[in-house]
């Protein structure tokens, strides 16, 4: 899961404000290429179910699901999958509160294609391999992220990533979407200047 | 949060926290493997110095379900029975390293008592006739899902009476509590003889005229009339006492449309709540106890699911 984004991009002039490195258009041409992706790895949509990871894995699940749907002529299965019980980290951090689970009827024997923003320590997904053992046996698991960003903890590697982008371990990379925060870009910044 | 003691303690943002977080969790109930890791590795004892049947199974359900080690502990056959004081009891046990206690005991107050004695968190699950604050967040869950069903959003103008032995009632002052926080407006309907002191204070309407206020309320909350009560002169007999505030079947008629019927159980069908009323079709009596494992839950992932609220 990506840092909780609040920053916009800095006025303050400094050279290091955060910059965009994925405009508008970029990021929805990113979407149509995974959507594709999606398809032809899976020979189609048929078992298909996209699950987000909150907070914008959700809104970028919606998406393609939305271009996968226009693409085949009929309907994915689309559901949310929340993480916040399985993380590593749960104690360390102060309370909070989980966001939605849904899952769209049973996922045995689906492709369960997990999609999140930000690919960072793989910590994330981790935790949603983890929930998703709960919740049944899929056939398959795959991820799709908006951006790879690098610095792995686990061995954890997406199947379709919208854009891989060299970063430093303090840099900040923020995905904003529409729906959540008014705009769709990707910017970096720098710690301290979110 | 450290502990929940009171419903008092409750801000609306914490308690909103926890009546959406329980609709989640009701939702892991129907799963085939019911259990989520959050709470892995914390143990929480539940202690018991007066008889429960639902809140203790289900606060340990819901510690199970979040992966903690729940332990159960009744008062006989412990040690108490020999003779040790509370604050002993309480401190050995804490001294075995546990993170969470669930109190039940029959003293007003023991559950802050405890709290200020042992390093663990701990959940008030009745305390006298003082409060049962977890019961109030599963009447307010209950109470939330069927305004939703009917179409309406929220306690704000929404109207529940709480009918019956409110002296000897831990669930009123809970519920009073919490609606006051959330927005709901309490009646209370008893016999003056059954009024806790101090009741005008409370800041709610009180009445002893069930009928009047049954047109309007939009909950008909029926407390358990206590029969060991019934020798303490509260009122002349049992039969008088259902004639006048008992939700008959003739009464069910005169509820206001889409109104509801709470009662936090165990139910004494024929005195306060007749088998009509109870089993009635807006009788939410289920629904309650279904609330019940996954308010618990919800309740001991906020108070253990990070550090915070463990002392350091």
């Amino acid at each position: 899961m990506a840092e909780p984004a609040t920053d916009q991009v800095s006025t303050s002039g400094s050279e290091e404000s955060s910059r965009t490195v994925v405009d508008a258009s970029e990021l929805a041409r990113s979407l149509v290429r995974i959507a594709h992706e999606i398809l032809e790895a899976n020979r189609g949509a048929a078992d298909l179910v996209l699950l987000g990871i909150p907070t914008r894995g959700v809104f970028l699940a919606r998406r393609l699901a939305a271009l996968i749907s226009e693409i085949e002529g009929r309907p994915v299965r689309l559901g949310e999958l929340d993480i916040t019980m399985y993380r590593d980290d749960l104690r360390s951090n102060p309370t909070r509160n989980p966001a939605r689970t849904s899952i769209p009827g049973r996922i045995d024997d689906s492709i369960v294609v997990l999609v999140d923003d930000v690919l960072y320590s793989g910590r994330t997904i981790g935790a949603a391999i983890d929930a998703l053992r709960d919740l049944g046996r899929p056939r398959a698991i795959r991820l799709a992220v908006l951006v790879d960003r690098g610095h792995r903890e686990l061995p954890v590697a997406a199947d379709h990533v919208g854009r891989t982008i060299q970063t430093a371990a303090d840099e900040h990379v923020t995905v904003l979407l529409e729906e959540f925060d008014g705009r769709d870009a990707v910017t970096i910044g720098r710690e301290g200047n979110r | 949060m450290r502990h929940l003691l009171s419903c008092a303690d409750l801000d609306l943002t914490t308690a909103t926290g926890i009546l959406d977080l329980a609709e989640e969790m009701q939702q892991v109930q129907s799963r085939p493997v019911k259990k989520l890791p959050a709470l892995r590795g914390r143990t929480i004892v539940n202690i018991f110095f007066e008889d429960s049947t639902r809140t203790r199974t289900s606060f340990e359900i819901a510690g199970k379900w979040l992966s903690a080690d729940t332990i159960n502990v009744s008062a006989k056959g412990s040690s108490v029975s020999k003779g040790e004081s509370l604050r002993d009891t309480m401190l050995t046990l804490d001294a075995m390293g546990v993170d969470c206690f669930v109190i039940r005991h029959s003293s007003s107050g023991a559950a802050a008592q405890v709290a200020s004695w042992v390093r663990a968190q701990v959940v008030n699950a009745g305390d006298g006739q003082h409060e049962h604050p977890t019961q109030a967040l599963l009447d307010a869950l209950t109470m939330r899902q069927h305004f939703r069903a009917i179409g309406a959003e929220g306690f704000a103008g929404k109207k529940i009476a709480i009918v019956g032995d409110l002296l000897h009632s831990r669930v009123v002052r809970s519920n009073v509590l919490l609606q006051h926080t959330l927005g709901g407006e309490v009646v209370l309907v008893a016999p003056p003889t059954l009024l806790p002191t101090g009741v005008e204070n409370w800041g709610c309407e009180v009445t002893d005229d069930l009928d009047s206020v049954l047109g309007e309320a939009d909950i008909v909350m029926m407390l358990r009339v206590q029969r060991e009560r019934m020798a303490g002169g509260f009122f002349p007999t049992e039969r008088e006492y259902t004639e006048r505030f008992g939700l008959t079947e003739d009464r069910l008629s005169a509820m206001k449309p889409g109104a509801a019927i709470c009662h936090p159980g165990p139910m004494n069908r024929g005195v306060e709540i007749s088998s009509a009323a109870a089993d009635a079709t807006n009788s939410l009596v289920l629904d309650q106890v279904a609330a019940g494992v996954a308010i618990r839950m919800s309740v001991l992932y906020h108070l253990l699911g990070s550090d915070e609220g463990a002392m350091h």
